[in-house]
């Protein structure tokens, strides 16, 4: 039996709501609508009302080739970025769960990048990647004009996708580990004695039990990188080159404050909206029929 | 089938020494359990047979053959874990299949192994469910099934009934016990359960301390234990023990208080020594008959077939069992009559067997 702390009077229940209610009302509910509105009118740059449209700006945004190329370079973006920052994320955190010795360490070192700010981060990377004094000068060194992410759409794409994976394979790792050491050792153990080796103990043991896991990062991961890349797209490539990294966030970004065109960018930050939850429910149906849940 | 030769063996973890030098002989298709207290080794040995704990010092071999650095698959044990360790993500027959889909078996020769496995726990009907969905005999019997389908030369066995209730225990008890008799394959089974360990046991190894106590079989260990430490940890209620001081004509007991008539057999005036009686050793008679000790009722405590008598010895505890129909009322007098031949002898010092008064004495004058 699970036991409540239940409220005799409603009224007392209502009061510890309300704080949460009034935040939650401020922060989404009321700028939600509001978008919803602008999406539907036409903003005038200078002040001066709101002129119904209904759905023209989706009209005019969905037939534009941007727009197009920018959802096509945010599909990209999240289908990469996710795979590498959890693919990396699993890898680290089973081999760190066979030699447990200094997990602590690993757990708090790898946990920072997760910290930073997008900006900072960016940066960073920006310094990195430079390909005149970063890092992988180098190989420009060697094979002239090779790297360029100021030049080269694909070169640019690979740095912020770099940049994002970094900073969420720390917060990845940390769940995985959790959930690998959450398995009962006695379970390995079982299937060691069953004559399965390291490997084929990750794929028919470990790899089904962590699953909840796995779906849990799949849908966190996916919805940040269509949000969280902002900071980064903005120091690193401003969208450049040639709109090769204009994720749909950034572009709601560019087109609302740099271009003053407030009601396409309310319109796209539905589509965004919905785009995100359409994603959500399709990981929900489908994906989540193959999670153990023990 | 296989035999299991220990030498040795020890083993240590960053400072703390958990198995010192355990010797051990198993003969092919004996049932060993081998017994002692929580924190004793005895689930470190077994690991350290299946190849789940790194031998630190000595030598196992099975068959001949030294395992110390073979994998736990190239060992040839299956092990029955205490808490099932049972895949919740797989199926009853997935479970019990899984070495076999491992080691490559085809799909219809395994379902073939997997029912006869199936049939003999009596599990068919359940083949299909997963671990969640069944109950701790149930769970418990697919982990043996697990066990038996790989056919194993050893089958080693970690507490395994202890996550069962009672009537559960001694029903799957003598399920093992049937089991092993009919595949005849060697076993070792640990367990901190005396009444589990002696009848199962071919042969029982009684472990204090990472070191073994003694291996003897379950009668030999009741009846002639080699140290103090097998003799109050084996037998229920515990072995009364007296501790007494050699004298030149006898054994004074108690500080003093009773005395015991008996040829000192060598050992030095002044030696320690402990003396051992088992509860059900003892024979209630009437305060004051010749020969018997005469105490005080503190507690009888009723089990339905019989009874424990908890009574005062001149300050000293002591207990009683009995299956006569005595109900004697606490604080009334009793007295103790005690053979001498149920008489044990221990060193205070060393806590070994002092079998030198025995022999020696005709009738002791208590």
């Amino acid at each position: 039996m699970e036991k409540r702390v239940t409220f005799s009077r409603w009224t007392i229940g209502i009061l510890f709501a309300v704080p949460q209610l009034l935040l939650i009302f401020t922060f989404f509910y009321w700028p939600a609508g509001q978008a919803v509105y602008w999406s539907l009118t036409l903003q005038q740059p200078w002040g001066g009302g709101n002129i119904w449209v209904g759905l023209d700006n989706f009209r005019s945004i969905l037939s534009s080739a941007d727009y197009w190329n920018s959802i096509t370079a945010s599909l990209v973006f999240a289908g990469i970025s996710t795979g590498l920052a959890m693919f990396i994320a699993l890898v680290l955190a089973a081999l760190t769960d066979r030699q447990l010795t200094g997990s602590r360490f690993y757990r708090v070192v790898l946990i920072w990048p997760y910290g930073i700010a997008a900006p900072a981060l960016a940066l960073a990377f920006r310094f990195i990647l430079a390909p005149e004094a970063g890092f992988l000068a180098v190989v420009n060194r060697m094979w002239p004009g090779i790297w360029d992410p100021g030049l080269d759409g694909a070169d640019a794409m690979a740095s912020i996708i770099a940049a994002f994976s970094w900073k969420y394979v720390g917060y990845n790792f940390i769940f995985f580990l959790a959930a690998f050491q959450a398995i009962p050792r006695s379970l390995i153990e079982a299937a060691a004695m069953d004559g399965s080796g390291v490997i084929r103990r990750f794929w028919d043991i470990q790899f089904p039990l962590i699953t909840p896991t796995i779906f849990f990062l799949l849908v966190i991961n996916i919805t940040e990188s269509f949000q969280d890349s902002f900071g980064i797209v903005d120091i690193m490539t401003s969208g450049g080159p040639a709109n090769a990294t204009n994720l749909m966030v950034y572009k709601i970004y560019s087109d609302g404050f740099k271009g003053l065109d407030y009601s396409g960018a309310a319109a796209q930050s539905i589509i965004l909206m919905l785009l995100i939850i359409v994603l959500t429910i399709f990981q929900f149906r489908f994906i989540e029929r193959r999670v153990h849940y023990r | 089938m296989a035999s299991i030769t220990i030498r040795d063996a020890k083993k240590s973890y960053a400072k703390m020494q958990v198995v010192h030098g355990v010797d051990l002989e198993i003969a092919s298709g004996e049932f060993v359990v081998i017994l002692g207290p929580s924190g004793c080794g005895k689930s470190t040995l077994l690991r350290m047979i299946a190849g789940l704990e790194e031998i630190s010092g000595g030598e196992i071999a099975i068959d001949g053959t030294v395992v110390n650095k073979l994998e736990p698959r190239e060992r040839g044990c299956a092990m029955v874990f205490q808490n099932y360790a049972l895949y919740p993500h797989m199926s009853v027959a997935q479970n019990i299949g899984y070495s076999l889909k491992v080691a490559g078996v085809p799909a219809a020769e395994r379902t073939q192994r997997i029912q006869a496995v199936a049939r003999t726990l009596e599990l068919e009907h359940l083949l299909d469910r997963k671990p969640m969905a069944l109950s701790g005999g149930q769970r418990q019997r697919v982990a043996m099934g697990r066990a038996m389908i790989r056919e194993p030369k050893v089958f080693l066995f970690d507490e395994p009934l202890s996550n069962l209730d009672a009537k559960l225990r001694v029903q799957m008890r003598s399920e093992i016990r049937k089991l092993h008799r009919r595949l005849n394959a060697t076993s070792v089974f640990v367990t901190h359960d005396q009444v589990e360990a002696m009848t199962l046991a071919d042969r029982l190894v009684v472990m204090n301390g990472g070191r073994v106590e003694q291996v003897g079989t379950p009668a030999e260990i009741y009846s002639r234990p080699a140290t103090r430490f097998v003799a109050t940890f084996v037998g229920a209620p515990a072995m009364n023990i007296l501790e007494g001081t050699v004298e030149l004509d006898g054994l004074s007991l108690l500080g003093g208080s009773r005395r015991l008539a008996m040829a000192r057999a060598g050992l030095p005036v002044g030696t320690k020594v402990a003396m051992g009686i088992r509860p059900e050793a003892v024979r209630l008679v009437a305060p004051g008959t010749a020969g018997a000790l005469k105490a005080t009722v503190d507690l009888v405590e009723e089990l339905g077939a019989g009874r424990v008598i908890y009574v005062d010895l001149d300050g000293a505890p002591f207990s009683v069992m009995t299956s006569e129909a005595v109900h004697p009322e606490p604080g009334s007098a009793v007295g103790l009559k005690i053979l001498p031949e149920d008489m044990h002898f221990f060193s205070s010092e060393t806590g070994g067997r002092l079998d030198v008064f025995k022999v020696s004495v005709p009738e002791p004058a208590l």
